[in-house]
């Protein structure tokens, strides 16, 4: 069989409408709002002649599928790639592209090592670093949100948690932006993607060995469910690679995110500083409306359907999870950034069984740096144009010229 | 049919719901204090857990596997009559059911 994109050609039911566009173009991936609309206008599911793939874009469409494990497996790779006919770039993730059993396992042992009691024990050193990195900043006249804060942040505090002895900031916030362009179409952001991953990966893979990590942090806690017989040494060491693929630039990306909301809606800082408790459901509004996972794929395991239309076995389908957050039916008023709006149920974390097993750590993260922020920052400025950069799956910003004005 | 919810502090909220929904959705969709919720309804998160009321407790069914290892990592202690909420599925025979909210969820 020839193959498109990496999975099976498909000839999909007429009655699906079709979308004639590339949703991975640049320019699309830089300002993807309009795609959304037209994504949730033209139906339930949509077909995408360019890769021969489903989309869903419609909230309850979304979350459905992308959290109906047993007909839409993660297990065939959650990008173009179909593992069940092609050979993946790098050994498959044996929790995200995993499905259960072998899934229950290493989820039950991923849930233990971040669960909210584990972060409640991080939260110390998060706040304290927090304190000093946006001290440094507060002396200058200018920074740049991303590097300065969204990277300097996580890079510092998550390799601590993790237990790494080896620290490479720039390794660390590349390998995740690399395993995401992976998930893509064959374009250009993933074929330079590919061309970094020897590279990066092998002192990824280095890194996640047991004699490179101390006996404190959520590495050695899997390490541990590996001398409980929990699982084997070589799935502890799978798992800390997961940490780091997922761990970092989606948490930089949360926070690079955050400061372009807040520097848009400089009335929503102002609530922000007037009840500081808001940092967590403010963390939660900001994740809705930049999607920082904008898209995801699964494969249906047999014949099925989406919302009525047959869906055969093989198809590949978009979840495009930046559409479902931003889905008016869902959300009455989706463009309005409101701190305090509380939006139980945004599919940024993703939805089911797969729900981001790190959740709790990014708003641990989040919330002790907001917290922070509110407490020494009077405003948040831009100091000139936000420029978004293109990725398959994630939607980051590549530079963000901030004014941070002391209280 | 209704679900009351007891704060820490003793403060009662009895709010309508129907069945089919899980007693998170209920609290969520009335705003109640302490039912924070933050996954969704997942099971990633335990910050939606309850204490199920002694009266209740032939009525509510028993918790899964999956169920009972994310309690065992939520942040207020774990006790046999823990649910996560979004997990507890109201049906006729709930009508009036009564959960406690503990001390912290995250
Ligand atoms: C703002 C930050 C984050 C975002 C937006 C995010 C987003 C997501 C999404 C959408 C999924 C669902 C994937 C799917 O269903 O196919 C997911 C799963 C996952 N996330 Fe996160 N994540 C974030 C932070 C983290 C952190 C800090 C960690 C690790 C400490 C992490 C580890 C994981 C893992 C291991 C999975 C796979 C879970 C499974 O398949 O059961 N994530 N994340
Ligand atoms: S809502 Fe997160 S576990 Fe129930």
């Amino acid at each position: 069989m020839d193959l498109i994109e990496g999975h099976a050609p498909l000839a999909p039911s007429d009655d699906i409408p079709v979308l004639d566009i590339d949703p991975y173009d640049e320019a699309v991936l830089a300002d993807p709002f309009p795609y959304y609309a037209q994504l949730r206008e033209a139906g339930p599911v949509v077909f995408i002649p360019r890769y021969e793939v489903l989309a869903v874009g419609r909230y309850e469409e979304t979350k459905a599928t992308f959290s109906d494990h047993e007909n839409f497996v993660s297990s065939r790779g959650i990008g173009f790639n179909d593992f069940k006919l092609e050979k993946p770039w790098r050994p498959p993730s044996i929790i995200l592209e995993a499905d259960p059993p072998d899934h229950t396992k290493t989820r039950r042992v991923m849930s233990k090592a971040l669960s909210p009691k584990v972060v409640r024990g991080l939260m110390d050193d998060f706040r304290s670093t927090a304190e000093e990195v946006v001290d440094g900043l507060l002396e200058r006249s200018e920074i740049e949100g991303v590097v300065d804060l969204a990277e300097a942040f996580p890079t510092r505090v998550f390799p601590r948690a993790v237990g790494m002895r080896d620290v490479h900031a720039r390794h660390l916030v590349d390998y995740g932006a690399i395993v995401f362009n992976a998930v893509g179409p064959d374009n250009a952001l993933r074929r330079a993607a590919m061309a970094r991953a020897p590279e990066v990966s092998a002192w990824i893979n280095a890194a996640c060995a047991r004699d490179r990590l101390t006996g404190e942090g959520l590495g050695a806690l899997l390490y541990e469910a590996a001398d409980a017989g929990e699982i084997t040494a070589e799935e502890a060491a799978m798992l800390v690679r997961s940490f780091l693929s997922a761990g970092v630039d989606t948490t930089v990306t949360g926070i690079g995110n955050a400061l372009w909301c807040f520097s848009q809606n400089p009335g929503q800082w102002e609530a922000l500083k007037a009840d500081p408790s808001l940092a967590r459901p403010a963390f939660e509004e900001v994740l809705r409306v930049t999607s920082p996972v904008h898209t995801f794929l699964r494969t249906a395991n047999v014949d099925t359907e989406i919302a009525g239309h047959p869906v055969p076995e093989s198809a590949k389908v978009l979840c495009v999870l930046g559409a479902a957050n931003m889905d008016p039916d869902k959300w009455g008023d989706p463009e309005a950034f409101r701190i305090d709006r509380r939006p139980v149920g945004h599919m940024a974390f993703g939805a089911g069984i797969h729900g981001c097993v790190g959740q709790n750590i990014a708003r641990g993260e989040l919330e002790a740096l907001l917290t922070v922020m509110a407490d020494k920052v009077a405003r948040i400025e831009p100091a000139g144009e936000a420029v978004w950069r293109p990725n398959n799956a994630i939607r980051a910003l590549d530079r963000l010229p901030l004014k941070l004005i002391p209280k | 049919m209704k679900v009351t919810y007891i704060q820490p502090d003793g403060s009662e909220q009895t709010v309508e719901a129907k069945p089919g929904d899980s007693v998170m959705q209920a609290a969520i969709a009335a705003n109640v204090p302490g039912i924070v919720a933050e996954c969704g309804g997942s099971m990633a998160c335990a910050t939606c857990h309850v204490y199920v009321d002694d009266a209740w407790a032939s009525r509510t069914g028993t918790r899964s596997e999956s169920e009972e290892d994310m309690l065992d990592c939520a942040m207020s202690e774990m006790k046999a009559s823990s649910r996560l909420s979004c997990q507890l599925r109201l049906t006729d025979e709930m009508d009036g059911l009564t959960v406690h909210i503990p001390e912290e969820q995250f």
